[in-house]
């Protein structure tokens, strides 16, 4: 009987833990990931998870002409940090933050209008740990107000 | 020992046990909000019988190779529609005259009584609210801010718009980077809110709402102006780009957990199908984009787009995009 009250409590935990976790990646977004942003104006939409070491994660967004964009992409301090890379809709390749010192930002403007893809991949950890480290992903878009 | 742990345990397993009651009850998305759904839903919005696609028009909604690819991986992905403040954005650089009489009338907020239309409003005001700060027309925003609450509440979205954030407002009327930023975290609010309380079904009906508001004030103010060379113009037929990812986000949300469809998501489907022909008729043709670093650390997508479209097949989109639009508001 008592192994069955703490078999229930400790799933009950677990639960309401995870609920938790994954509600923090919200006010991660907003404190930790949301500032990279400045001076561009963050476009309002939300496009977070978690994720564990080893993980990848695609985005794909419509870009439009004439308009200049900041590209945001952050990892808890958990996680090593997270690579990404920017494709056009042919796969060519735009950029790789791992070949600029693995930055959290990007800024880009657009000659004309088309769909983009994001790829970010969470790498291994160098230190070997028991379990993969888990922790909150945050992609996020601002761009210039370009006009009075 | 073993009678003094069931003195302490039992209270604690109560405690804990009313705790996670009371989170999957705030949570919203399950059963809670169904039966809050059905009790709202007399006489609700579903201008189609339909409450289940069948082949013919899923295919012809959402059947394309892309797509399919994009199920079968096993990893997380995210497909971003424009936020209303970005489509509003998006509709002054492109030249486009603000026009009052377009929006939607905030008087209206009392029709919306279902999910679904509260979640096509809250975008389609966000997108109001948002045309009316970047013209700087303060008190029209701060009216509309009032209707995106009203559609806020009535969604049970919790803490994104409260009486703070209309006081900031208020106070910072009269600066646009402010006003902007306000209403860029309202919107976070919302739809982190919604996404995190699996109800990421009614944040995808938010955005396509705000993004058809978007393309209907464009569609009346381009008038009848000549196709080509139009800015306006090429900034609605691009849309076509955007619309793929709309699809996108509504053949992830069709289906719940269960495997049965969302009637809210099928019902939308049926409303934007006349656009995905329409939009079929417009050639959207890209080169190979490459990359060009600029001396100021922002580099160039450098690529030609080309848009090609009938003027007939323009006059169309405006027609089914001004019906679809009408439908959400009614």
């Amino acid at each position: 009987m008592r192994r069955t009250y703490h078999l229930i409590a400790l799933l009950i935990v677990i639960t309401f833990i995870s609920f938790d976790a994954s509600a923090q990646c919200k006010g991660f977004a907003k404190k930790m990931c949301k500032p990279e942003l400045t001076p561009y104006i963050h476009d309002g939409n939300y496009h977070a998870a978690l994720l564990l070491e080893g993980e990848e994660a695609d985005l794909y967004k419509t870009f439009y002409s004439g308009q200049e964009y900041r590209l945001a992409v952050c990892g808890g301090a958990e996680l090593p940090d997270i690579e990404f890379k920017v494709y056009d809709a042919a796969k060519n390749l735009l950029y790789d933050n791992t070949k600029d010192n693995n930055s959290r930002v990007w800024d880009f403007k657009m000659q004309s209008s088309q769909q983009l893809k994001i790829e970010i991949k969470v790498p291994v950890s160098p230190k070997p740990a028991e379990e993969p480290m888990e922790g909150c992903v945050s992609i996020m878009f601002g761009f210039k107000d370009t006009g009075e | 020992m073993t009678r003094i742990l069931k003195i302490y345990t039992m209270p604690f397993l109560l405690a804990l046990f009313v705790i996670v009651s009371l989170n999957s009850c705030d949570s919203g998305g399950g059963s809670g909000d169904e039966s809050k759904d059905q009790a709202k839903s007399k006489g609700q919005d579903y201008d189609q019988n339909l409450t289940e696609l069948d082949t013919s028009l899923y295919n012809s909604f959402f059947g394309n190779d892309e797509l399919s690819e994009d199920i079968e991986q096993a990893k997380k992905i995210f497909h971003s529609i424009p936020s209303p403040l970005e489509t509003a954005m998006l509709l002054k650089s492109a030249g486009a005259e603000y026009d009052d009489v377009l929006l939607n009338s905030n008087d209206n907020v009392e029709r919306y009584t279902s999910t679904k239309s509260m979640a096509l409003n809250l975008g389609i005001y966000t997108t109001d609210l948002s045309f009316a700060s970047l013209f700087n027309y303060t008190q029209t925003a701060m009216d509309y801010m009032k209707a995106a609450k009203s559609m806020a509440e009535g969604l049970d979205i919790t803490d994104a718009i409260d009486n703070e954030t209309l006081e900031l407002l208020e106070e910072n009327l009269n600066q646009r980077d402010v006003v902007m930023d306000i209403i860029s975290e309202t919107f976070l609010n919302s739809s982190s809110y919604l996404k995190e309380n699996k109800r990421e079904d009614v944040a995808a009906i938010v955005l396509v709402g705000g993004w058809i508001e978007g393309l209907y004030l464009a569609t009346k103010l381009v008038g009848d102006e000549p196709i080509k060379g139009n800015s306006l113009v090429d900034r609605i037929l691009e849309q076509k780009l955007a619309f793929d990812i709309v699809r996108k986000v509504l053949a992830d949300n069709l289906e719940n957990e269960n495997g049965k469809q969302n009637p809210d998501i099928v019902s939308l489907v049926t409303q934007l199908q006349p656009l995905k022909e329409a939009f079929d008729k417009v050639k959207v043709t890209t080169t190979e984009a490459k990359s060009v670093q600029g001396a100021n650390q922002v580099s160039t997508i450098m690529s030609k787009t080309t848009v090609e479209v009938e003027p007939k097949d323009f006059e169309q989109i405006k027609v089914v995009v001004d019906q679809i639009r009408t439908s959400f508001i009614q």
